[in-house]
């Protein structure tokens, strides 16, 4: 009895706040949308059964996703976006990740603390930090005046630019963290031995350590690329209205358009895109530790 | 390793100042005297008292407090009794889909954890306001702190268990006496972090809220979309602060326990 | 039948402690007992040594009520304690792990048990500083069990697990964690509170030698079957199969044919052209039957010469010697290739030593000094 709700009480809060929001979201896409409260058809309705329910679903919303291209481009356009800021962070990640691991032993506690204190700061205020520094009279324009490398202020907030920053600046603990400790557990003496066995520095860092830490570097990259592609908060306060990220235009069509079955079937779409990155991240996940047994 | 070489001091420093320096002038234009955030004015606190004399800001505030202490709490009792199942309860009906609905909340983007929420409280007919924003946090908070705990309890000797009952205790008392004292920090760090996840979430909170309850984050974001404000760099100074100071000595409090370890680990030793 | 000395097992009319009546235990498609039964009485010091994964462990955990039979009765003092949950069992464990409570001081640790019985403070307090003098540790009372040593921790498991005044105690590999020197002092240690506190030991373990200094009978293990429960010397001196021989001690097997001479005696060939052997034995064997006669190093005598009254004497040279300080090993070979090790004590100094490689040596030994196994 008590392995029973132990079991069932979870079970159960998953299911109902988990899974059927998610049966919902799959049903509303294949609705129409309606001018009434809830702005969408068909409701279920248990008097005419559930084939007459059913008959009136279809995948309208999804061809509609296909025909105006404000769509498609989104989804283009926030994998793009995700790829490159994943290759920048993980650009900026190493060499912090390596540094680390190569510190001496005493400090690495406290630059371990300090790549996860960021962590835990309000996302929202990491990312309004920026809306400052970046602005056409921000610190960064002002500071480029100031030296005369400039001499007209460069814009770069609300474009591309200036969400690859928020994005590698947000999310650079992600990729440092797995790759640390991938580079932590390295044992030095393998870079002896292949030094010893007649590699230059280059070399062993090539054929020993980058081998080595590429489970760290897989992991580092998932865990950026997967919540960029969904990303809602980078885009609506540093990119401009050129900036398509399809969490943004999740938003807006819900919020603003308040098209429902257009917001969710863009909703299972963007799933249906995020299935293969987080398969994949599993098996990876799984496979270090596998190898760790 | 003996030194630091150029390249890894480099990258080091660099680094860390890309980390920080935002923060950095955040809080030290907090204290600007003027209203225009990016022209430096003198010193001042006066943005901290206007912040103090803004209801709507100490409102929301007190709304997001409130989510985030029952969500992280409720969050933490799922979240260790889904650890548990996961870790001890071997196999049963359903468990590949128990440990799907586990993970997947963690890679989720939160428009989609939002929207299917919403579109949940709307279909039962269930007002919008703190008690929904509760339910959406502890649903994701719960995943988080059973991915904590669960890592603790693999390495849990269970001999200890076997121990307590052995020494007389039912299995319940089993669990309250020894095992959930040893699993405690795992337990509060789970808290902890489903705690700032519910302080920090803008988006969720966005799709889950209604008019009556507005929390932080949902208030900034209004007011930083329009642009930046001295006002807002106080509370972010405030909640950095915040932060800074509870990481900083939890860090501390765990580094000097550990210290105490080996100390009496090593007297032991030796007799 | 009355003797002076402890051997309820020898008495019929003993009543046993524990009572195993044809247990059986899988895990699946793995039978980790198979069939057995066993009788342990009450104040005995009983081990059950075997190799890993030969179901010793198992046993105790059945005892403790971790585990349940698949098949057959477990009785502790003529009841059945199948249906009885490993908390309300008179039955206390000492884990190889101690299993000490790292939140707890050593004092809590040892009054955990006691609590659980809702006994009175007084009562409580009285319990726990008697079993902290047993144990020696009244001064780390306080004390965490991580500030501790090794052998503390040990202690405090064990004054622990005996707070309760358990009618069994239950010893998972209790000195496994423990260095040589330290282990050996223990054993007696555990001897002694065994002995003071009257309490029915068991004791699982691998190490022979731990098994055959506490203990007052041994059972041998081999995958989940007893193969032998008798005294320690008995176990040593007269083992009932090559497996025990084997597993207990240093043993020289030489397989042969028996053939029948006078009451008990009987002629093994065992290699072409060497002289048959003689040896005694109680067993019965047939004439042309297969035997192994299992013979201690030490009952084998090593000479320059043959001995003139050995009844068993073979030749050979001497292909190495392992010196161990007070013992040195002989390894003989015979003309056959086979190898024979003869003990000697080292009462000289070793450049006194008699034989060096190469030598050729006798060995020999008496009728009674093997034993005929038929298996």
């Amino acid at each position: 009895m008590r392995r029973f709700l132990l079991i069932a009480i979870p079970y159960a809060w998953l299911l109902v706040l988990f899974l059927v929001p998610f049966a919902i979201v799959l049903k509303i896409s294949l609705s129409d949308a309606a001018i009434a409260r809830p702005p969408y058809f068909p409701q279920f309705d248990w008097a005419e059964g559930i084939m007459a329910f059913v008959r009136e679903l279809d995948f309208e919303n999804f061809i509609f996703l296909t025909e105006d291209d404000l769509y498609w481009k989104a989804y283009l356009s926030s994998l793009k976006i995700a790829l490159t800021a994943t290759v920048l962070t993980l650009v900026a990640g190493y060499p912090i990740a390596y540094a680390m691991a190569r510190a001496p032993e005493e400090w690495r506690p406290t630059l371990m603390m300090l790549v996860i204190l960021p962590f835990w700061t309000s996302f929202l205020i990491r990312v309004y930090a920026w809306m400052g520094i970046l602005s056409n009279e921000g610190y960064l324009n002002q500071i480029l005046l100031w030296t005369g490398i400039i001499s007209e202020p460069l814009t770069i907030l609300n474009t591309n630019t200036a969400v690859y920053i928020g994005i590698v600046y947000t999310y650079l603990p992600f990729m440092i963290l797995p790759i640390y400790s991938a580079l932590d557990r390295l044992d030095g003496s393998l870079i002896e031995a292949a030094e010893d066995l007649g590699c230059s520095r280059a070399q062993a860092f090539w054929l020993v350590t980058i081998p080595l830490s590429r489970p760290g570097i897989i992991a580092g990259c998932f865990l950026v690329f997967i919540p960029v592609l969904g990303e809602f908060v980078i885009p609506s306060l540093l990119g401009g209205s050129g900036t398509l990220m399809i969490g943004k235009v999740l938003w807006e069509e819900f919020f603003s358009n308040r098209d429902w079955p257009v917001a969710s079937a863009v909703a299972v779409v963007l799933l249906l895109i995020l299935v293969v990155p987080i398969v994949l991240f599993q098996r990876n996940q799984q496979k270090q530790a596998e190898a760790e047994k | 390793m003996s030194r630091m070489s150029w390249f890894n001091t480099v990258s080091l420093t660099l680094g860390f100042a890309f980390l920080y320096i935002p923060m950095l002038i955040l809080i030290v234009y907090s204290f600007n005297e003027s209203k225009l955030v990016t022209v430096w004015a003198g010193f001042s606190t006066k943005w901290y008292g206007e912040l103090f004399q803004n209801d709507a800001f100490l409102n929301a505030a007190w709304v997001t407090l409130k989510v985030a202490v029952m969500s992280s709490t409720l969050a933490t009792i799922l979240g260790t009794m889904a650890a548990l199942v996961l870790v001890r309860a071997g196999r049963f009906m359903g468990r590949t889909l128990f440990s799907g609905m586990i993970y997947a909340p963690l890679v989720m983007p939160e428009v989609i954890t939002g929207l299917s929420l919403l579109l949940l409280f709307i279909g039962i007919g269930l007002d919008r306001g703190v008690m929904t924003i509760v339910l959406a946090h502890t649903t994701f908070a719960m995943c988080y702190v059973s991915v904590v705990v669960s890592s603790r309890l693999v390495t849990f000797d269970r001999s200890l268990e076997e121990a307590a009952l052995d020494l007389g205790c039912s299995p319940a008392e089993a669990f309250r006496l020894v095992t959930l004292p040893i699993i405690a920090p795992a337990v509060i760090s789970g808290w902890l972090l489903a705690f700032t996840l519910s302080l920090d979430d803008l988006v969720i909170a966005s799709f889950t809220s209604g008019p009556a309850a507005t929390t932080l984050p949902i208030k900034i974001f209004s007011a930083v979309r329009l642009g930046v404000s001295p006002e807002i760099n106080a509370l972010s100074t405030i909640m950095i602060g915040i932060v800074t100071v509870g990481v900083i000595s939890a860090s501390l409090i765990s580094k000097q326990a550990l210290v105490r370890q080996k100390r009496d680990e090593q007297a032991a030793a030796r007799g | 039948m009355q003797s002076s000395t402890f051997a309820p097992w020898e008495d019929p009319d003993a009543k046993p402690l524990i009572r195993f009546k044809n247990v059986t235990k899988r895990f699946g498609e793995f039978t980790a007992i198979d069939n057995l039964t066993l009788d342990i009485f009450e104040r005995e010091f009983f081990a059950l040594l075997g190799p890993s994964g030969c179901g010793k462990t198992t046993m105790m955990r059945m005892l403790a009520g971790f585990e349940t039979a698949t098949e057959g009765v477990i009785e502790l003092a003529g009841q059945d304690i199948a249906p009885v949950p490993p908390n309300k069992r008179a039955v206390n464990m000492m884990f190889q792990s101690y299993a000490l409570f790292p939140h707890l001081s050593v004092w809590d640790n040892i009054a955990f048990g006691l609590r659980r019985d809702s006994k009175s403070k007084d009562e409580i307090k009285a319990r726990v500083e008697e079993m902290l003098r047993l144990v020696r540790l009244e001064k780390f009372a306080h004390r965490k069990p991580h500030q501790i040593s090794g052998g503390q921790r040990q202690r405090v498991a064990l004054a622990r697990s005996l707070a309760k005044a358990p009618k069994l105690l239950l010893l998972d590999e209790p000195l496994g964690a423990l260095d040589k020197k330290l282990r050996q002092d223990t054993q007696f240690e555990l001897m002694d509170i065994q002995e003071k506190t009257g309490t029915t030991f068991v004791i699982v373990t691998h190490d022979q030698e731990e098994a055959m200094t506490v203990a007052s009978r041994v059972a041998v293990m081999d995958q989940g079957q007893l193969m032998q429960v008798a005294t320690p010397d008995r176990i040593y001196e007269t083992p009932n199969s090559v497996y025990v021989a084997d597993f207990i001690g240093d043993v020289n097997i030489i397989e042969g044919r028996a053939t029948p001479e006078g009451e008990d005696g009987y002629h093994i060939d065992w290699a072409e052209g060497q002289p048959a052997l003689t040896a005694k034995s109680s067993a019965k064997f047939d004439k042309g039957q297969k035997c192994h006669l299992a013979i201690r190093p030490e009952k084998v005598a090593i000479s320059a010469e043959r001995p003139a009254d050995a009844a068993n004497a073979v030749q050979g040279r001497v292909h190495d010697i392992a010196y161990l300080g007070n013992l040195s090993t002989y390894y003989v070979e015979l003309a056959d290739g086979s190898i024979i090790k003869a003990q000697t004590s080292n009462t000289r100094r070793i450049s006194r030593r008699s034989f060096t490689w190469e030598d050729t040596v006798w060995l020999s030994w008496t009728a009674t000094a093997g034993v005929l196994l038929a298996n």
